[in-house]
């Protein structure tokens, strides 16, 4: 007996798995076949888009060369085409988004994941979500029709006190006895304000999701040393969280640099290049693009094309820069917006 | 008694380091006398620091820092008018609320002070920081929500602001003539026609990624995801260079859905992609393992498990191209009357009606506007709330 059973798996000579049948089935086939036509369609199209954008702006490149970033103004007729100024424009008014919208999504983020009640964190979870569904034009309606008085009183205000600092002097006189409210409204202050709006749902998304995931028992040894709340948000959650507040930051960055709508309501459209963001009147190259595509020629719409792929660019790189950073945090999974 | 107290005269701070019950520590600095006695102050800790008992709540505030908070904030509202109504000339809104806001968190800071140490202060001021950061942002979400509203209630309650279009009304026409049917209508119509084309695209492509997989997977996952970047205006200038100024193509609504269509589909070919990744590979295995084919495990395990989540990526990727505005307003042309064919000529939507009418700088058109702007939020908000009561059954189950 013994020997039959030891003598049976010997009979096998190689010692190889047994062959399976590794041939897709006919309906299989038909599955991979047609998901990976659906796949490379959507390929084609969206890879499509990226190519035409760049082969469009290399006429552009060639014609204008590096000038194009640097030219400031946009004058088709007398054939001086740049985004010099909206390139400084569109990041002036998204560093404003960001200034504002950075802290508020910090601490917003922080109240959910750490000083809400339990019970409050699902239905603020949601608030967030909800608030980045709110449609851009709205907020843009929000920030023209309701935000422009008051802010024109804070920008007055900054002007008159803090206009020693280049970045708060707006081109009027403050402490004139009717100071001239026009030259502190449609500023990239006021298109950044409401442009904050649209970024600071998705960073304080990102940030939240990353300061759930702190350990518990870091904190909670935390905790037991003696540390104060904020000891333990400042020694644990902060610095566990620092790849989702720099990714998300991020992100909400890439997302205001493409904001359109908002933006080309509140603005008075104006070229030059300045670093004044409370005086009246900026450019950003979405606005640029919207504003101008309809009176555009060939010339004029192929600038418009490179300059939406520098737009793009831009975009890309901020947020894959992003994405990597907020994936090498040590948490951070589905971190997506 | 013999449970650990913790006296709040000693430890004013509103963290108790205490994880659970037994191992809650008893303060260092209490005297001996008074552990074991059960006095007033800890009231409210008896019967939770059983050994057995619940989980003991990790920040509690007792009813006198309550009232401190209480007492520091509304002495801050009262200082901040002294200060911006009597003593400085720097009436208005703004201005109240951030001297309210600065000197709120002084006097939190000086209460705390008086029997706290450093940290506490700290603790303290920082606690009402961020209370103040959510306070500020829910007053700036509420009042986007409810300044749309009120602008737009005066045009919203009329009937035929659903029921009729623009045509011939003139700008000063009272709110009984008119309404935005065609924008309805129209932003139905270009939403629907991207939908069409995105959900095959978008879902087949994720199911490509997620379960094919292979290199051509990652070449597909990178640009899409890539692709996500392209900013809304970006991809209407796209459409519009090669479908109106090439192809030579009227403005249409088919041009404005296929605008939104290029803008919606790496969103939500991401969004799929993300949910069909969560599904767990145990499922595919055991579909496999009991013989079902590939395609079979798919359609009759990966995808209905999925399924709450993939409609939520949806709807939320409908409710973005709904309020997408720069897309249609590069391609598909303003109408004032009502127009239900994609490729009979422009072609009217909810946010480019409400684009168009709000810089008309009439009173009565921007009113309507708003209403517009109403119609708009509250579809939206509906098709929030859905994806999140489809999402809903998922978290159940989990």
């Amino acid at each position: 007996m013994t020997t039959v059973l030891r003598s049976e798996p010997a009979r096998v000579d190689v010692d190889e798995p047994r062959p399976l049948a590794t041939e897709l089935s006919g309906s299989d086939r038909t599955f991979v076949l047609s998901t990976r036509s659906i796949a490379v369609t959507v390929l084609v199209i969206t890879g499509g888009i990226g190519l035409f954008l760049a082969w469009s702006a290399v006429p552009t490149m060639q014609r204008y060369g590096l000038g194009f970033l640097t030219e400031t103004q946009w004058e088709p007729e007398s054939d001086k085409l740049g985004i010099g100024a909206v390139l400084v424009g569109t990041f002036t008014v998204a560093s404003v988004a960001l200034v504002v919208a950075f802290p508020l999504s910090l601490l917003a983020a922080l109240y959910i994941a750490e000083y809400a009640p339990p019970g409050l964190r699902a239905p603020l979870t949601s608030l967030v979500d909800l608030m980045a569904a709110v449609p851009s034009l709205v907020y843009g309606l929000w920030g023209f029709f309701l935000l422009k008085p008051y802010v024109a009183d804070v920008a007055h205000w900054l002007h008159q006190h803090l206009g020693f600092i280049p970045i708060f002097r707006v081109d009027t006189d403050p402490d004139a006895a009717v100071w001239d409210r026009s030259a502190y409204t449609a500023s990239a202050f006021l298109a950044g304000l409401a442009v904050a709006m649209m970024v600071i749902p998705m960073a304080t998304a990102v940030m939240r999701q990353v300061f759930s995931q702190t350990p518990p028992g870091e904190r909670e040894a935390a905790f037991a040393l003696g540390a104060t709340h904020w000891g333990v948000v400042r020694t644990v959650v902060l610095p566990f969280g620092r790849g989702g507040i720099i990714g998300g930051t991020m992100l909400g960055l890439g997302r205001a640099l493409g904001e359109t709508i908002a933006v080309l309501l509140i603005i008075s459209p104006s070229f030059d290049l300045k670093f004044r963001p409370l005086e009246i009147g900026t450019n950003t190259i979405s606005a640029l693009i919207a504003g101008r595509f309809g009176e555009a020629a060939d010339t004029q719409l192929a600038a418009l094309l490179a300059a939406g792929f520098v737009l793009f660019v831009i975009t890309l790189v901020i947020n894959s820069l992003a994405a990597m950073v907020v994936a090498r945090s040590r948490s951070g999974a589905g971190a997506d917006a | 008694m013999s449970a650990p107290t913790v006296d709040p005269d000693l430890t004013p701070t509103t963290i108790v380091p205490a994880v659970a019950a037994p191992q809650a520590p008893t303060t260092d600095a209490a005297p001996a006398s008074l552990r074991g006695t059960t006095s007033v102050r800890t009231a409210p800790s008896v019967g939770k620091n059983d050994v057995d008992g619940p989980r003991r709540l990790l920040r509690s505030t007792t009813a006198e820092q309550r009232f401190v908070q209480l007492g520091a904030w509304l002495a801050a509202v009262a200082l901040a008018w002294l200060v911006t109504d009597r003593l400085l000339p720097w009436d208005g809104a703004v201005a109240f609320t951030l001297t309210t806001f600065v000197l709120g968190l002084l006097i939190v800071g000086l209460l705390t002070a008086v029997v706290g140490t450093g940290p506490e202060v700290v603790d303290r001021v920082m606690s009402a920081v961020v209370h103040a950061a959510v306070v500020l942002l829910g007053l700036a979400l509420l009042s986007t929500v409810l300044f749309i509203f009120l602008r737009g209630r005066e045009a919203l309650f009329h009937v035929n602001f659903f029921t009729h279009d623009m045509e011939g009304v003139g700008p000063r026409d009272p709110f009984t003539r008119g309404g935005i049917l065609h924008a309805i209508v129209g932003s139905l119509i270009q939403v629907g026609i991207a939908v069409a084309i995105t959900i095959p695209l978008g879902i087949g492509t994720a199911i490509y990624m997620t379960e094919v997989g292979g290199r051509l997977a990652r070449i597909v996952r990178t640009v899409v995801e890539a692709m996500t970047a392209l900013p809304s205006i970006v991809a209407g200038l796209f459409i519009y260079t090669v479908a109106i100024v090439t192809l030579g193509l009227p403005s249409s609504g088919l041009a404005a859905a296929l605008a939104l269509a290029v803008m919606m589909l790496p969103i939500i070919a991401r969004a799929s992609d993300v949910v069909l990744r969560v599904v767990p590979g145990s499922l595919r295995e055991a579909s496999l393992a009991l013989g079902a084919s590939r395609w079979r495990t798919v359609w009759h395990v990966v995808l209905p498990t999925a399924r709450p989540g993939l409609a939520t990526a949806v709807i939320l990727g409908v409710a973005r191209g709904v309020g997408e505005t720069s897309p249609v307003l590069l391609t598909s042309g303003s109408a004032t009357f009502l127009v239900t064919n994609p490729t009979g000529g422009v072609m009217n939507s909810l946010p480019l009606y409400i684009y168009s009418t709000v810089r008309s700088g009439e009173p009565l058109e921007i009113a309507r506007a708003f209403a517009a702007a109403s119609v708009l939020l509250g579809l939206v908000l509906t098709l929030f709330v859905v994806a999140r009561l489809l999402a809903r059954p998922r978290k159940g189950t989990r």
